[in-house]
């Protein structure tokens, strides 16, 4: 019996000799992550990104509302982009300089795309956990009522709330937030399921562990992964969506602006040579979202490695 | 000394919805577990072994509150389990805790191993300062034979047997009188399930606990329990002190699972005789009348399909209406063409 | 000659934390008609051994030696023959027969396609050669029960299918990977009696990977044990059951407790079994035995000895049996 005890100890102190501290699950997602070459790119092009936009502004010569009265109505000819003149990127069809203009879009679709789903993260995360959990027909009443917020056309009832607010970025932040909870609430929930019908969860119940401490303790850490792969994937769908509107003329109220809003307008002078006024805000559009998508892609196998 | 637990009459039924069904229609019911009686002594062991489907689990589960039941389940002579509003069973569950048939899946994968043994710690005792509830676990880890500096890993880093270590030190954490065990070894290799029995056996002896096992395994429950109860289609075939149920079985569904069981000796397992089972497990949905077993019985008889066999409360319980060690005409009779 | 020689078999594994040896230069035999019992723990690589040599690998795994069936190699032949020689002589069947039976087909249709495609027969001939398949594996109204989906079968009757559409082509090697381990054991019995008696008809030799000493006592005439992807000891089966050794064997037969045997206790085998990503240099089972020496860090070679029998350990075996 001795001997026995002692050979268990040997063996176990092999292993603890190799392994030192723990390896968590986190951490061996963020070892597969870091050899991920696309990710990496997406990540170096994010960063990048949000550079540019968050420093951008202190390299501007001019600011986004002022007009260089210099080039206004020869556009197509004095106001290409330049070194000299202190227009990087060249000015918009008024004048201003498109430079310190896509320094700004990029931080309001930056904004949107995020704040969004950070809402959709936290609500949606709430909501599908909480529904998943407790199962029955609680759950069927709240995902129900889910199923009935999906049927109404969003996009037509954002335009509509534009419509009767007044375009602004506020009624915006929370229409695009009120759509995107929908989705994640979704998916979370069906994770849950599949959650709670795993043996460490009945074992929490078991011992008696309060519910609403089970879906915090348990529940939710395990359901990071997902959130943070949905998350990632969620902020170019809300960039498109912001942009898609801006595209309308819905979006973000002048001076302000976006890149959404900046695309349009560079679209509507494409016929006058003006192409850097659409090149510009396009390159940082696709850039952005480029780079979540990589990131996204490089977090779920990172996370999931399984699921390839 | 009255018992630690003693069970009578439970029965669990689950509500069973056929897709399709309008929300209003009510629900078949689907019987998991039908009359289930027994006395647990406080220190004794009580194997419940079956095959699948024959409602072990759900019984195991049903003790602990986690599916509904109705019947009775006196906890030490004074308080019904079963009657219990939620919270006021929470007391007990620190008292009945229990091991899980997967080692790793019922282990959060994002805890440590001092995360997951603290656990219960913290559920039921929150007086517990930071300080006591670490030497708690480590206290506890050294007993299932796990190594201090383990504290910090996760349970992937782990073997099989380790973590069912782990498991058994989380269900012992908040000292409880009774331990259910579900299948505690059958994902096991043999040589660590050897390991995990003696360590419940050693833990037994030292906190005197009392032990449900519930396992497929005849031969490990053979060598863990005092009592050994047989359940088929959710209903107690027979129940017996070990020694009797194996020495001389008296179900003819219990010979059938005996010597079904495959001995690793090459000599006694060519010269075995096997008691064949007839046909398919009957759909537990739609049992058979009188004696669910009869179906599969070699030998069935008229009256098994009229009256439901009981089985008494004599030491060595049998619910069977010919009770007796199967003959070897009935054996070739029954046996596959 | 064997019907089935393998000889200095190594798998491998591409693994992220570098190159992972499930089986390490294993070498056994088969001849016509046999059965062997391959038994081992988890992580003995028996059932990669098996894959390899039905080059069934995983991707990121790499069989290297000489696994030779009916005199011709068998590693490193192309799919297309691979395939023929699977379909025709050598089957295999799974644990899980829901792996490998096409869900939304029905079986019939499964099974007849098999016949047309290796064997060149008609879709009447299939299908009676079929239902007489099934009979033979005691179905019960096969006849009627050939136009049922995989799911419509229980668990005993699914692995009965399976057993069926692996003998269809008649093969001369059986591979049975851990066959009855997802059933209950009153269907465990009566899958394992049919297995032999059709080995027994058909004159098939048989190998049987399980973790199941019962089993094997059972079903085989020799057996090999593995560990840590390595032999441990072979020879036929009355002689190492009565009289192991080796000490694994030797401990795994003291582990398992027998149901016919009021005084038998399970003795344990201390440790863990070896991290294959990290195996122990030597014996892969020094680390767990009680008799290991500072000899055992150099992996003993297989000797044959009483005729039949071999064994990989340095202790001699009168102090393995002390």
């Amino acid at each position: 019996m001795v001997g026995q005890a002692e050979k268990i100890e040997a063996v176990a102190e092999r292993l603890g000799a190799r392994a030192g501290g723990g390896r968590s699950l986190w951490a061996d997602a963020r070892r597969r992550f870091l050899r991920n070459r696309a990710a990496m790119a997406g990540l170096a092009i994010l960063v990048f990104v949000a550079l540019f936009a968050l420093c951008g502004g202190f390299f501007a010569q001019w600011s986004n509302e002022e007009l260089d009265y210099m080039v206004m109505g020869q556009v197509a000819e004095l106001g290409g982009p330049s070194l000299e003149t202190g227009h990087y990127f060249g000015t918009d069809d008024l004048g201003r300089d498109l430079f310190a203009r896509t320094v700004q879009g990029t931080q309001i679709s930056l904004a949107v795309g995020v704040i969004g789903a950070l809402i959709a993260c936290v609500f949606g995360t709430v909501y599908g956990a909480t529904a998943g959990y407790v199962g029955g027909r609680t759950d069927g009443i709240m995902m129900r009522l889910v199923d009935i917020f999906m049927a109404v056309p969003y996009m037509f009832v954002l335009i509509l709330l534009l419509v009767m607010y007044g375009r602004s970025i506020t009624i915006l932040f929370i229409g695009v937030g009120m759509i995107s909870w929908m989705e994640m609430a979704r998916i979370v929930r069906g994770q849950t399921l599949s959650l709670k019908g795993r043996e460490f969860i009945e074992a929490a119940q078991a011992t008696g562990v309060p519910g609403p401490v089970i879906i915090a303790r348990h529940v939710v850490p395990n359901l990071l992964g997902v959130i943070a792969v949905y998350a990632t994937l969620l902020v170019p769908l809300m960039i498109l969506t912001e942009s898609f509107i801006s595209f309308l003329g819905l979006g973000v109220q002048e001076p302000l602006t976006s890149l959404g809003a900046l695309i349009s307008e560079g679209a509507g002078t494409i016929a006058y040579g003006t192409m850097w006024q659409l090149g510009f805000p396009l390159l940082f559009f696709v850039l952005t979202l480029f780079g979540f998508f990589f990131v996204g892609d490089g977090l779920r196998d990172a996370l999931d490695p399984k699921d390839r | 000394m009255s018992p630690l637990l003693s069970v009578r009459d439970l029965s669990v039924t689950f509500p069973i919805r056929r897709p399709g069904d309008m929300p209003w229609t009510r629900p078949r019911g689907l019987r998991a577990v039908n009359g289930v009686d027994f006395d647990l002594e406080p220190g004794r062991t009580l194997g419940v072994v079956g095959e699948s489907g024959c409602g072990k689990s759900t019984l195991a589960r049903a003790l602990i509150r986690m599916v509904p039941a109705t019947g009775r389940a006196t906890w030490r002579g004074e308080t019904d389990l079963m009657a219990l509003t939620p919270s006021a069973m929470k007391r007990y569950r620190s008292e009945i805790q229990m091991v899980f048939q997967d080692p790793l899946a019922s282990l959060d994968p994002r805890m440590t191993l001092g995360q997951i043994i603290a656990e219960p710690l913290r559920t039921h005792r929150p007086d517990l300062s930071g300080a006591e509830r670490r030497t708690r676990v480590a206290e506890m880890m050294e007993r299932v034979g796990l190594l201090p500096q383990m504290i910090n890993r996760y349970p992937h880093e782990f073997s099989g047997g380790q973590c069912q270590r782990i498991g058994i030190a989380r269900a012992l954490v908040v000292e409880p009188k009774l331990l259910i065990c579900d299948e505690p070894v059958s994902a096991l290799d043999v040589s660590i399930q050897a390991q995990v029995v003696e360590l419940l056996r050693e833990l037994q002896r030292d906190l005197g606990l009392a032990m449900i096992f519930i396992a497929h395994d005849l031969s490990v429950v053979r060598h863990i329990s005092d009592e050994v109860m047989v359940l088929y289609l959710g209903r107690v075939m027979e129940a017996a002190p070990k020694e009797d149920l194996y020495a001389a079985p008296r179900h003819p569904y219990t010979q059938a699972l005996m010597s079904a069981v495959p001995i690793p000796d090459p000599a006694a397992e060519r010269t075995k005789r096997i008691i064949p089972l007839k046909g398919d497990l009957p759909s537990p949905m739609d049992p058979p009348s009188g004696c669910v077993f009869r179906t599969r019985c070699v030998r069935a008889a008229a009256d098994c399909s009229e009256k439901v066999p009981r089985p008494g409360d004599e030491a060595h319980r049998v619910a069977c209406l010919h009770p007796g060690p199967v003959r070897e005409e009935e054996r070739a009779g029954a046996a596959p063409a | 000659m064997a019907l089935l020689e393998i000889d200095d078999l190594s798998v491998t594994f591409d693994s992220e934390d570098g190159p992972v040896h499930a089986v390490n230069g294993l070498s056994l035999s088969v001849d016509r008609g046999e059965t062997l019992g391959l038994v081992g723990e988890s992580g003995s690589g028996k059932s990669q051994t098996a894959f390899a040599l039905m080059g069934l690998l995983a991707r990121n795994g790499r069989a290297k030696g000489s696994v030779r069936f009916d005199g011709h190699e068998v590693l490193g032949l192309p799919p297309r023959e691979m395939n023929r020689l699977r379909a025709d002589r050598m089957a295999i069947v799974f644990q899980d027969p829901m792996t490998s039976l096409n869900p939304y087909m029905r079986i019939s249709h499964q099974m007849v396609e098999v016949l047309r495609l290796h064997r060149g027969m008609g879709r009447r001939e299939a299908e009676r050669e079929a239902v007489r398949m099934l009979d033979a594996v005691r179905i019960p109204g096969a006849k009627e029960r050939i136009r049922l989906y995989p799911h419509e079968f229980s668990g005993g009757m699914r692995q009965r299918v399976m057993i069926a559409m692996a003998l269809l082509c008649q093969p001369d090697l059986l591979i049975a990977d851990e066959p009855t381990t997802a059933l209950d054991v009153t269907v465990q019995a009566q899958i394992m009696d049919l297995l032999s008696e059709l080995q027994r008809e058909l004159g098939m030799a048989t190998i049987l990977i399980t973790h199941d000493l019962g089993v094997v006592a059972g079903f085989c005439e020799r057996v090999t044990v593995l560990y840590g992807g390595r032999v441990m000891e072979e020879g036929p089966v009355d002689p190492i059951f009565a009289r192991p050794t080796h000490p694994y064997t030797r401990g795994l037969l003291a582990a398992v407790p027998r149901v016919d045997d009021a005084g038998g206790r399970m003795r344990a085998i201390p440790g863990n079994p070896p991290d294959m990503a990290d195996p122990p240099e030597g014996c892969p089972f020094g680390p767990r035995c009680a008799l290991a020496g500072p000899d055992c860090r150099t992996m003993p070679p297989l000797a044959p000895f009483e005729g039949a029998r071999a064994r990989a350990c340095h202790r001699p075996i009168e102090e393995v049996r002390a």
